[in-house]
């Protein structure tokens, strides 16, 4: 019991980042990215390889966050002039090649098996009990930093313009803001952060396959900020636990049902997910912690 | 993908010359059917100007449809297109009533999100009901016939001309009939079609009807040659993008052209490439499109 509940927690955690993720560009300057799946996947690929190739773990999430940047920068590069549709359809399709990728090239990837053995750190000295415990510490304090540091850039001018931009991008441009530079850097940086969240977790579950990366992902995730909070740090990262919480629920309520096969077991959890969304869309778009707009300084 | 959802083209032991032609033709064929529910998620991107993301559910929904009508009362293959189109329209519609509609005032990517929700939900409803397996249509097996070097499927020349039927249909209805031409209206200017009279919420419903209704269809003719299961819709989601993307988000002839073009590049580029890959030949075109002419071939907005 012990132990799920800390399984639970960690989960909540990496969820928790990708929550941040989102917000940042999404409740930050008003685009999705629904791709999130794919940054996550290169993430957690990227410290696989480079920390079984014998480097170090810190190392191995440093590369992480790179690849997580380079991929954001790639994605956005052609999309940013164009309606925010584009952008969408453009990072769902992102996530799609991540994935063929990870299946097809198996000289780098090991395919569909996947890669396992991944350096779980200090698990020989701390024992599994141990590990676990040291590893949702390891994870709560990245996540109180990014969510630190999310939470001063959104007070900061830097988090007002990006507001700005989010509600009217003529008007920002108009008002002397470098419009496409602001968003090329917002989703830069929380492509990096969905890159690390997937470090994290292939550090905690030692083991990464094209599975762990479904588009279904994202749309937890998308479940997690639009409960918690759009535009809120705080609300977002309260979602990404939340939505963990929601997931485990619904293994149980769907399990209450008798006589369902697996299959229609699963297919029961999705729809709860799906209906969840579509409800908070249509109830409480706002979310659990609404978005703060701090009035404008006066001038005197 | 699974390779046993493609069909063997077996060309592979013609020559370069005639494996090039044999693909070209695959890929007309193959981009027909494609522009079927192309058009589809182009006409609702049209009038009510958000991408749904639903289209995928609606493609399944209709090819199960067509399946149920094919496999227990022995449709052939007309009939199982009705009846995709027909389930595939009233699943759409109840959508976008129950789900979307009122979401509208929040702006289009609230309800493209609300649409990738709707998806899951009604894609998993059909996992619900038909489980994870896939399944054929029950129709006669006819061999394939030669002409010159290439291979022709009956089968595949059938799906070919009904593709081409329904393109038809659909233009005459857009060009001649009251109702479609209050959705030009509409599409064009919404304002202006208002002071006309119009009814906005009316189009929108012949809209999101045709569009579902066209994505079934569209599953149909796609599962015609295959096999079908319920993410038959996901898994040609961003060949339908593609070629709506390419022909212009909102153009209807335009989606046409671009799934022509989508259907001869997958085909063309599987000389080359492994089959494995072939979704992500539509992301390709879709970010080479959107850096060289983000209008699209035939569009008009994309800023």
């Amino acid at each position: 019991m012990l132990s799920y509940l800390l399984f639970t927690l960690t989960l909540g955690g990496i969820y928790g980042l990708l929550a941040l993720s989102l917000n940042l560009i999404w409740g930050g300057a008003g685009m999705v990215n629904l791709g999130l799946a794919g940054f996550f996947a290169v993430g957690a690929y990227a410290t696989a390889l480079v920390t079984g190739a014998g480097a170090p773990l810190v190392v191995g999430w440093g590369a992480a966050v790179v690849v997580g940047l380079a991929a954001g920068v790639i994605v956005t590069f052609c999309t940013l002039r164009l309606r925010d549709d584009y952008l969408a359809i453009v990072t769902l399709g992102f996530a799609e090649v991540v994935r063929l990728v990870a299946l097809n090239e198996r000289w780098l990837t090991k395919g569909a098996d996947g890669i396992s053995g991944i350096q779980a750190p200090l698990k020989a000295e701390l024992g599994i009990a141990g590990f676990n415990l040291f590893y949702l510490g390891v994870v709560t304090v990245i996540v109180a930093i990014v969510w630190y540091g999310l939470r001063r850039l959104d007070q900061a001018p830097y988090g007002r313009a990006l507001r700005a931009i989010r509600e009217d991008q003529e008007l920002a441009r108009f008002a002397g803001k470098r419009v496409l530079r602001f968003k090329f850097e917002a989703f830069a940086l929380s492509a990096a952060i969905a890159a690390l969240a997937g470090a994290l977790y292939a550090h905690y579950a030692s083991y990464v396959s094209p599975d762990h990366f479904q588009p279904l992902i994202t749309i937890y995730i998308f479940l997690g900020v639009t409960a918690g909070g759009v535009g809120r740090p705080l609300g977002a990262l309260i979602g990404g636990y939340a939505v963990v919480a929601f997931l485990e629920a619904t293994r149980f309520l769907a399990a209450a049902v008798p006589g369902l096969s697996p299959v229609q077991h699963a297919a029961l959890r999705e729809i709860l997910v799906g209906l969840a969304l579509i409800l908070v869309l249509h109830l409480r778009p706002q979310g659990l912690l609404p978005e703060r707009i701090p009035p404008a300084p006066r001038v005197s | 993908m699974d390779p046993g959802l493609r069909r063997d083209d077996g060309h592979r032991h013609f020559p370069m010359t005639a494996a090039f032609a044999q693909a070209v033709l695959n890929g007309i064929m193959n981009g027909a059917l494609l522009a079927v529910p192309a058009v589809g998620f182009t006409m609702i991107f049209a009038v009510l100007r958000y991408p749904n993301f639903a289209i995928a559910a609606y493609i399944s929904t209709g090819a199960l449809a067509g399946w149920v009508v094919n496999t227990t009362i022995g449709g052939g293959a007309l009939a199982a297109l009705a009846a995709a189109v027909l389930a595939a329209g009233i699943v759409g519609v109840i959508v976008e009533e129950a789900a979307l509609s009122r979401l509208r005032p929040s702006g289009a990517l609230t309800v493209a999100i609300a649409s990738i929700a709707a998806n899951l939900v009604v894609e998993n409803i059909l996992r619900f009901a038909f489980g994870n397996d896939l399944r054929g249509y029950d129709l006669p097996l006819r061999p394939d016939f030669r002409f010159a070097d290439l291979r022709f499927g009956p089968q595949a020349i059938e799906t070919f001309l009904l593709a081409v039927a329904v393109m038809a249909a659909l233009f005459v209805f857009l060009r001649f009939a009251r109702l479609g031409r209050a959705m030009r209206a509409v599409a064009d200017n919404p304002d202006l079609a208002r002071l006309k009279g119009i009814s906005p919420r009316r189009i929108a419903m012949v809209a999101v009807f045709l569009g579902a209704g066209l994505a079934g269809g569209g599953g149909v003719l796609l599962g015609l040659d295959t096999a079908i299961d319920p993410l038959t819709g996901y898994r040609v989601l961003l060949s339908v993008f593609a070629a709506a993307v390419l022909g212009g988000l909102g153009s209807i002839p335009g989606a046409v052209v671009g799934a022509l073009a989508i259907g001869l590049a997958e085909e063309i580029a599987m000389l080359g490439i492994p089959a494995t890959y072939r979704s992500a030949i539509g992301f390709a075109a879709i970010l080479l499109i959107l850096t060289f002419r983000p209008r699209g071939l035939l569009g008009e907005r994309a800023a």
